[in-house]
């Protein structure tokens, strides 16, 4: 790509020396570590030189050019400390610094093949966090070790696949409603089951009749989320376990909106016979821009012995902790315990907050969502909801979002679940104040009365302009050799 | 706010029947943020402090303290994944980047940026030599010396498709070309192979495997790290299909076994790879900008057509460890490298000059770890370290207990303490 493409077009501005950022009107642009200084140097090594390259081009800047560079592209990059992401199903809340330190603490920094006498630090807290993460799903047994919520449905349906396989029972298909996380249906097909996609009734929830109708000897799980994606409590989930268990089924619970149950409903208690814990949503670990997240599973006792090893015990003495592999267990799903820190983050999550903090919660959650959806101007087809709703837009919801972000906002989730016209899914969280929610609601409701072709031509004020999605998927550019060669 | 929706409380929005409702407490107290730090450090203070000689996939580098400034700015790490391009502008061009830098240390023309660690990254490896042969494969051959742990997750992504994960023998800690040729047939859809291997040692003739691969229309998929690669011939040139392996050499210390799966391959295979892509394209004002790119590959758009079910990835720890690369540069991650290669090197020299111990066991170079043969048995040797607050572990080498040993730039200057616990405690029993 030539220089011109990455300049605005004013013939008046002179040519920055090529290290520096570059401040554009509303936007900034900070050149590729590639492009700043390079350097190709021969490998010397003492291996035999048919094992090692001749050379090696990479980026060699300072150190001081490093801090640069990265200070400059976070500050092209949006947080949940820049503001609000009222992103729905994501459950982007704000993150308690403390839990920081304690990630940072040297006891972390213990290795996984240590011997189990030599490493009680790390199994006390896997065993407290396993017990605690079982009480609050109202599970049995609770294994820490997928390293996200994708990972957690997928270790699910295995763990689902060998219980049926040990009771003989060859079942080939995983039911999912239409409105679930695409997650649901990607981990039962990767898991080697046909999807069923089962429809919702006019209320938003899962048409009953349409159920009985799926199950049958054939159904080795159904998928649900509760509150679903519509922020709707299922309030037939008894009368849907029942239904799945009578055809010998079992029942998965997808965590991602347990943010709304914290306190008030437990899905163990529901009926689920599996669930998994997203602990980057609920627990607050932060994100980090996509990961690393977490996603344990809780199941009732039938399904423990199946559930990936090792998993962590006190010892018969009581003085301490110990692994072991359960009796009938899948193996892993990760080499190790997954994303370890995140789990420290959130044990320190859990503790801090105790009972009365963690219902909080959940009820703020609620409350805020309700009153962020009383102040929006656009439709909210269906209620009640919990800590999430999915209003409709009456423009392209994709245009909403961009718009949205010229109010200095993060955009909720769109077009998405489609059972509502050009959906806007928002989910405040408990963090928020009220003044962000007006704030928030006020950026909703100065799109809804901006014309829809104005919309197009946002945003105007962000780092980059609307970004030619089609063309970046036509002629991918994925590196910057790419663009060398481009 | 509770005028506003019309309630009293909170309690009266929750729209669940009491029949499931949740009557009793977790029994969980609250914590001030002070006494919530003094108990979790405090558990993790039951760990004794040791010197570690461990390995085994899970390696210690020095990260530098710019690692923890950049990447813990919370612009970068409270932010969500990029699905509003226009305002994580600095986030996609860090992933960029780290593609950029696996890249160039594979050879191959694709990265994504990231899987959750080198396991699951095999895993979906073999998911994706289904995907793209020509006729359905029914196996993927894995060597002998596979680590068990690695193999059990490979085992579980491949039980979906019914992919057989099948064994080929190593013959002195390396692959045994001619067994592996017999292992061969038809429907084999991937071969892999790392290099270090499980016993640390560097594969001297992965060309042979290629052209093996090549021969059946099998993928070749090369394991390595991202350390390594900064001075070993790129995979590429001898052939691989995909390399997969750990990113979290850099950035990451020891962190209980976290990993940043590495995951690259060849570049007609783009529109089958499995996790995130980061892509440049142009904004409406004609500037390069960054984007996810090929969604349509992704679970939230194709559902239980797509690629892979990987939501959440490890982007943070991308971020990580292309600060770290970039603090390094060419001649720092050259260097890093060869201190892998000289201080194993120069351990084994020592400890084979001991009574009772012969280290390496294999020939050949080594990175980082090794096996060392012991006249007493390898477990009490590992004891008698202990004592001496060293942590080393046994191997279990085709039936057979040893030593491992594995020496970075982290414990390289308390291998004095090592051969002296040795020599106090490993000569014959």
């Amino acid at each position: 790509m030539s220089q011109e493409h990455r300049e605005r077009t004013d013939e008046t501005a002179a040519e920055p020396p090529h290290q520096q950022t570059r401040w554009y009107a509303g936007g900034q642009y900070e050149p590729l570590l590639s492009e700043k200084r390079s350097k190709t140097v021969a490998v010397d090594s003492s291996l035999p030189d048919d094992l090692t390259r001749d050379e090696l081009e990479l980026p060699a800047p300072a150190e001081p050019e490093v801090a640069r560079h990265y200070t400059r592209l976070s500050q092209m990059n949006f947080g949940i400390e820049s503001g609000t992401i009222p992103l729905g199903s994501c459950t982007m809340k704000y993150n308690p610094k403390f839990t920081e330190d304690v990630a940072a603490h040297r006891g972390n920094r213990v290795h996984p093949l240590r011997a189990d006498a030599d490493k009680q630090g790390i199994l006390h807290l896997l065993y407290e966090l396993q017990e605690t993460l079982a009480t609050i799903g109202g599970m049995d047994a609770v294994t820490l070790q997928p390293p996200a919520g994708a990972a957690g449905e997928f270790t699910g349906i295995q763990v689902a696949k060998a219980y049926h396989d040990a009771n003989d029972d060859d079942r080939s298909e995983v039911i999912v409603p239409e409105s679930a996380h695409g997650t649901n249906f990607a981990s039962a097909a990767m898991a080697g089951y046909d999807v069923v996609e089962l429809p919702s009734n006019d209320e938003g929830r899962v048409e009953v009749d349409a159920l009985e109708a799926a199950v049958g000897p054939d159904t080795a799980l159904l998928m649900l989320t509760n509150p679903n994606t519509l922020g709707l409590f299922e309030r037939s989930i008894e009368e849907i376990a029942d239904i799945v268990h009578d055809a010998g089924g079992l029942l998965y619970y997808d965590g991602a909106n347990l943010n709304s149950l914290l306190g008030k409903a437990r899905p163990g208690d529901m009926g689920f016979d599996i669930m998994h814990f997203n602990l980057h949503k609920t627990f607050a670990t932060p994100h980090g821009g996509g990961g690393p997240g977490q996603g344990p599973i809780g199941v009732g006792s039938d399904l423990a012995p199946f559930l990936p090893t090792p998993q962590v015990r006190e010892t018969d003495d009581g003085d301490g902790y110990e692994t072991y592999a359960p009796a009938h267990s899948i193996g892993r799903v990760h080499e190790f315990v997954g994303n370890w820190l995140v789990l420290v983050k959130a044990y320190a999550y859990i503790l801090r907050h105790g009972d009365e903090g963690l219902e909080n919660v959940s009820e703020t959650a609620v409350l805020n969502a309700n009153y962020l959806a009383s102040q929006i101007e656009y439709e909210v087809p269906y209620g009640p909801f919990h800590h999430e709703f999915v209003a409709s837009a009456d423009a392209d919801a994709g245009d909403v979002a961009k718009s949205m972000l010229d109010h200095g906002v993060h955009p909720p989730t769109t077009k998405w679940p489609e059972i509502v016209d050009e959906a806007l899914m928002t989910e405040p969280t408990e963090t928020e104040s009220k003044r962000r929610l007006d704030d928030l609601a006020a950026a909703f409701n100065a799109v809804a009365e901006t014309d829809a072709d104005a919309l197009t031509e946002t945003p105007r004020t962000t780092t980059a302009r609307r970004i030619d999605q089609a063309s970046a998927a036509r002629s991918p550019q994925l590196s910057w050799q790419a663009l060398d060669d481009g | 706010m509770l005028d506003a929706v019309g309630v009293a409380a909170p309690d009266e929005l929750f729209d669940i029947p009491e029949s499931v409702r949740f009557d009793s407490d977790y029994g969980i107290e609250t914590h001030s943020e002070r006494a919530t730090r003094t108990a979790v450090e405090g558990i993790l203070d039951e760990s004794p402090d040791l010197t570690e000689f461990l390995g085994g996939g899970h390696y210690d580098h020095y990260v530098p303290s710019v690692v923890d400034h950049l990447s813990l700015r919370s612009e970068f790490l409270t932010s969500y994944t990029q699905y509003q391009p226009e305002i994580t502008q600095g986030f996609l061009q860090a992933l960029f980047e780290f593609q950029s830098l696996v890249v160039e240390l594979t050879g191959l023309g694709v990265a994504n940026c990231s899987m959750y660690d080198r396991a699951t990254a095999l895993g979906e490896a073999a998911l994706l030599a289904d995907r793209v042969r020509a006729t359905s494969g029914e196996t993927v051959l894995v060597p002998a010396n596979l680590p068990d742990r690695v193999r059990s997750v490979l085992e579980n992504y491949a039980d979906g498709p019914g992919i057989a994960v099948d064994t080929y023998p190593t013959a002195d800690g390396t692959v045994d070309v001619d067994g592996l040729a017999d292992s061969l047939d038809d429907g084999v859809s991937m071969i892999y192979a790392a290099t270090p291997n499980a016993h640390g040692v560097l594969e001297p003739d992965l060309d042979a495997v290629g052209d093996l691969a090549a021969d059946h229309d099998a993928l070749f998929c090369v394991g390595s790290d991202a350390v390594a690669l900064s001075v070993l011939e790129p995979p590429e040139s001898y052939g691989a299909d995909v390399v997969v392996g750990d990113a979290g050499v850099l950035g990451l210390p020891t962190t209980y076994g976290m990993g940043l799966g590495l995951f690259a391959c060849r570049e007609d295979f783009l529109r089958q790879v499995p996790g995130r892509l980061v892509g440049a394209s142009e904004d409406d004002a004609g500037n390069r900008a960054y984007t996810l790119t090929l969604q349509t590959r992704e679970q939230h758009i194709r559902r239980e057509r797509a690629t892979s079910n990987i939501c959440t990835n490890q982007a943070w720890l991308a971020l990580r460890a292309a600060i770290h690369a970039a603090w390094l540069g060419p001649d720092g991650l050259v260097d890093l490298a060869e201190e892998c290669v000289t201080g194993i090197d120069e351990a084994c020299e020592r400890i084979d000059t001991l009574d009772g111990f012969t280290a390496p066991v294999y020939d050949g170079p080594h990175f980082r770890e090794a096996l060392v043969d012991t006249a007493a048995p390898a477990a009490d040797v590992v004891e008698g370290c202990r004592d001496a607050g060293l942590a080393l572990r046994t191997v279990d080498d085709g039936g057979q207990k040893r030593l491992a040993v594995c020496v970075t730039d982290t414990n390289r200057e308390r291998v004095d303490d090592l051969i002296d616990a040795l020599a106090a405690h490993g000569g014959s029993a």
